[in-house]
């Protein structure tokens, strides 16, 4: 018997099924932000004159060059199509379900029955969404219904999944989406929509930042921080900073780091430092800052630079303990789109 | 129909015809196939048929499925579960229990003998060029010595029931033979949607599958390692078992790996995991023996292996079931068996086989061509109910064609007479109807041969249909042995 297996069953983990929870969790994290943005979107822009809200969610993922090739102009059909339905886009709610229940059906023989059973009648009825569903008075029921079953789904892996190291690796992926996610948001609502001095503290203003802090869940956590004001510094640096709201950044930073150190101390595993020796250099930037130094400075590199840091560390964690040899590149049938 | 006013019970218009039926017939053997057909007579049709959706519905969302890929698609397809259970009565288990296990002992001896001495063949019991002419004989397993001279670790063999309710087998399988999940599947959902129906009736229980199978794995495993680890080895999610697999892993508790999964360094054979690479040291395979290893069979498969026959071959890994069984379970050495189990037991087969012409020698095929209206012919390499014809079904143009490559290639055709199968109660259109049924027991060998109670019942749904592959129409029973 090897010697660098103290322990055997449970604890082993097939590289394969580490890159499909990680991943797993990704995808269903971004179905949820997703679905936070569009309904919030739509509850707050859709009735405005401005409609610059609409592209905003389509520069949050990058999707220009896609998205003006296949529907032109942003607005409320066009951005909801594309990101609801479409089979077409990649990065719509309906093909990264579909993304994530086929990383689901590979890892069955680890995940519960129930997280699977969930997945799969989720899944389901979710491929029925149609282009009519993108309609105004459908909009926010239908994000109600993904952001729920989004819950339901984490609900039901916190209570099911059994917490080996697959659970670590699941919880690495959610964490890495979920902070990735809100520096996309913080990153386009304040880059965009950074209003002309003269609209700073107007009725418009004040409805964006509503809106960025509800896409996010923290509007009511961030009114019990700060009852008394609302600036775009203090809104930047709760998602940014806040250490108890779930959705911050750092918040994400922190379990990260404690599932790469649970990963390294906890089940030995050597991969799980090369990981961990990019965090000191993230939190440090998170920590030793306050949101005006970071404004200052420039949010959007800051923000530019953690999403960096972000695709590094993924990039580092797939190289450490999935990352297939050069000549079992060509075997891969499965790819993951970042 | 009915003429009166009284609600009939919903058996009143079930008729068994000229067929053996399980649970009519099956009363003389045990009374209490009695109470539960009296219990199935009274229920309500409504609820009958609203328990079968909701026993559809289960089994599609919890993703006991087979999976149809398109380009761009995966639709999860149910196999049809038929709500009422088809029970055997103990003394006839006793009897099938022995048989199977009488056959498997025959089929290991076999195939030891043609990969080592060869008697049977220098004995002239079996023609040597039906089995060195095999395409499924691999003559890489000459020689070679498998742990308990057994080969065949996993079996099935599909049994039907005449008219005159005498068992008879039809096949045997055994390279990988399929659908053992779904009797364990097919038993919770029964337990969840009639637990009326099985109330106080002791039925012998089968989820200790998993188990046996892990046993029979260590048991072949290295003798030296205590505590071996044993992986399923599967094809990938796009294999349409992909379900079955997910589910022995799962009972055994077990990594389901693929070939990408696994590597040979060194001489032993090693799974990839977060922590580098892990020994293996038993592999239930459910992967072609084609597909295994590309250094040994096709070279251009990525499924397998590469070097994973050679440690096989030098005992450091267990595999199973082990490569070359192909030739055992073929539809033309099948026509052996009884001779086999009688030349290496010198017992009398327990299980008769269906009388077999062999198209390839010349009687054979001039009785086939005589009778070729009330013959079912059917090509020997094929599986799941392809490329057969039922003459008495077929009309007389189809019979012409088939006579036509029937003639072309005779050594790939056996024919056998139409068995009148056996029919059993199934819920159709809300209602009682006969339908044929064929059941595949599963026998596990290690040290030594273990049966799952019961087995597989497979249901034809379609009226007067006979061809019960769940690729043609078929339909799953629960199948109760009765304690």
């Amino acid at each position: 018997m090897s010697s660098a297996m103290p322990h055997r069953g449970s604890t082993l983990l097939l590289s394969r099924y580490a890159e499909c929870l990680f991943w797993f969790a990704r995808y269903m994290e971004r179905v949820e932000n997703l679905a936070r943005i569009l309904d919030v979107t739509d509850t707050f822009v859709r009735h405005g004159a401005d409609q610059s809200g609409w592209l905003s969610i389509v520069q949050i993922n990058a999707d220009e060059e896609r998205f003006t090739k296949l529907h032109g102009r942003a607005n409320a059909e066009t951005v909801l199509h594309f990101y609801l339905t479409d089979k077409e886009n990649p990065n719509s709610i309906t093909s990264t379900l579909f993304a994530a229940r086929e990383n689901a059906r590979t890892l069955r023989p680890l995940i519960s029955t129930e997280m699977w059973s969930q997945m799969n009648m989720f899944f389901n009825r979710a491929r029925q969404l149609t282009p009519d569903d993108a309609r105004p008075s459908r909009v926010s029921q239908i994000c109600a219904f993904l952001k729920e079953g989004c819950q339901a789904h984490t609900g039901i892996t916190e209570g099911t999944f059994f917490r080996d190291q697959g659970w670590a690796f699941y919880s690495i992926g959610k964490y890495l989406e979920r902070g990735d996610q809100t520096s996309r948001l913080v990153d386009v609502k304040y880059h965009t929509l950074l209003p002309s001095l003269r609209d700073v503290g107007g009725a418009q203003d004040v409805n964006q930042w509503h809106a960025l802090l509800r896409a996010a869940s923290g509007y009511h956590a961030f009114r019990r921080v700060y009852p008394s004001g609302m600036t775009p510094g203090l809104v930047a640096g709760f998602l940014l900073l806040n250490h108890s709201f779930p959705r911050s950044i750092v918040t994400s930073v922190y379990q990260i780091e404690m599932y790469l150190n649970q990963l390294g101390s906890g089940y030995g595993l050597r991969g799980a430092y090369v990981g961990l020796e990019r965090l000191p250099e993230i939190r440090a930037a998170l920590m030793d800052q306050t949101i005006e130094q970071i404004l200052s400075r420039g949010l959007h590199e800051f923000l530019d630079w953690v999403q960096v840091q972000f695709v590094g560390l993924a990039d580092a964690i797939a190289e450490a303990f999935w990352r297939p040899p050069v000549a079992q590149m060509q075997m891969q049938t499965q790819t993951q789109t970042q | 129909m009915n003429d009166s006013a009284v609600p009939a019970g919903l058996l009143d218009h079930y008729r068994k015809g000229a067929f053996f039926c399980e649970m009519q017939d099956g009363v003389r053997q045990d009374p209490r196939i009695a109470t539960i057909l009296e219990r199935l007579a009274r229920m309500e049709p409504d609820e009958l048929r609203r328990r079968a959706d909701i026993a559809e519905t289960e089994l599609y969302n919890l993703g006991i499925t087979f999976t149809v890929y398109s380009e761009k698609d995966a639709i999860d397809r149910v196999m049809p579960f038929d709500l009422i259970p088809r029970v055997i009565a103990p003394a006839e288990w006793e009897m099938l229990e022995r048989g199977v296990k009488q056959r498997v002992a025959a089929l290991n001896a076999f195939i030891w003998d043609i990969y080592h001495e060869q008697r049977i063949l220098a004995d002239g019991i079996v023609p040597r060029a039906l089995v060195l002419g095999n395409v499924n004989y691999r003559p890489e397993m000459i020689g070679l010595n498998v742990p308990h001279r057994t080969y065949v670790h996993v079996c099935g063999i599909d049994l039907v029931r005449d008219e005159t309710g005498g068992f008879l087998v039809l096949e045997d399988n055994a390279r990988t033979p399929s659908g053992v999940s779904y009797v364990i599947e097919n038993r919770h959902m029964m337990l969840r949607m009639f637990p009326d129906l099985i109330d106080g009736i002791a039925v012998r229980p089968v989820g200790n599958y998993g188990m046996q199978l892990h046993k029979a794995l260590a048991e072949i495993a290295p003798a030296e390692i205590s505590d071996p680890q044993v992986v399923l080895l599967s094809p990938g999610i796009y294999n349409s078992a992909y379900f079955e697999h997910i589910f022995l892993a799962r009972e055994m508790g077990v990594p389901l790996v693929e070939g990408r999964d696994l590597v040979v360094e060194r001489g032993c054979v090693w799974m990839r995991t977060t922590a580098g690479l892990a020994p293996v040291h038993a592999i239930y395979r459910r992967l072609n023996d084609d597909f295994l290893d590309p250094d040994v069979f096709r070279p251009e498969s990525t499924l397998g292996v590469a070097g994973l026959i050679d440690v096989w071959r030098n005992g450091r890994v267990a595999l199973a079931n082990a490569v070359g069984t192909g030739v055992a379970d073929d539809k033309a050495i099948y026509a052996y068996m009884p001779r086999i189990i009688r030349y290496y037991l010198a017992e009398e087969p327990i299980l008769s086989n269906v009388q077999t012409h062999i198209c390839g020698e010349a009687e054979g095929l001039a009785y086939t061509l005589d009778h070729l209206h009330e013959l079912v012919v059917k090509p020997v390499g094929e599986s799941g109910g392809y490329g057969l014809i039922i003459g008495p079904h077929a009309s007389a143009a189809e019979r012409a064609d088939f006579r036509v490559k029937l003639l072309a290639d005779p050594e790939n055709y056996i024919s056998q007479p139409m068995v009148k199968l056996s029919v059993s109660p199934t819920l159709c259109n809300g209602r009682l109807s006969p339908r044929h049924v064929d059941l595949r027991p599963f026998a596990i060998t290690g040290k030594s041969t273990w049966v799952l109670p019961g087995g597989l019942t497979r249901v034809a749904l379609r009226e007067g249909s006979l061809v019960v592959n769940s690729s043609q129409g078929g339909g799953s029973k629960d199948t109760w042995v009765l304690e």
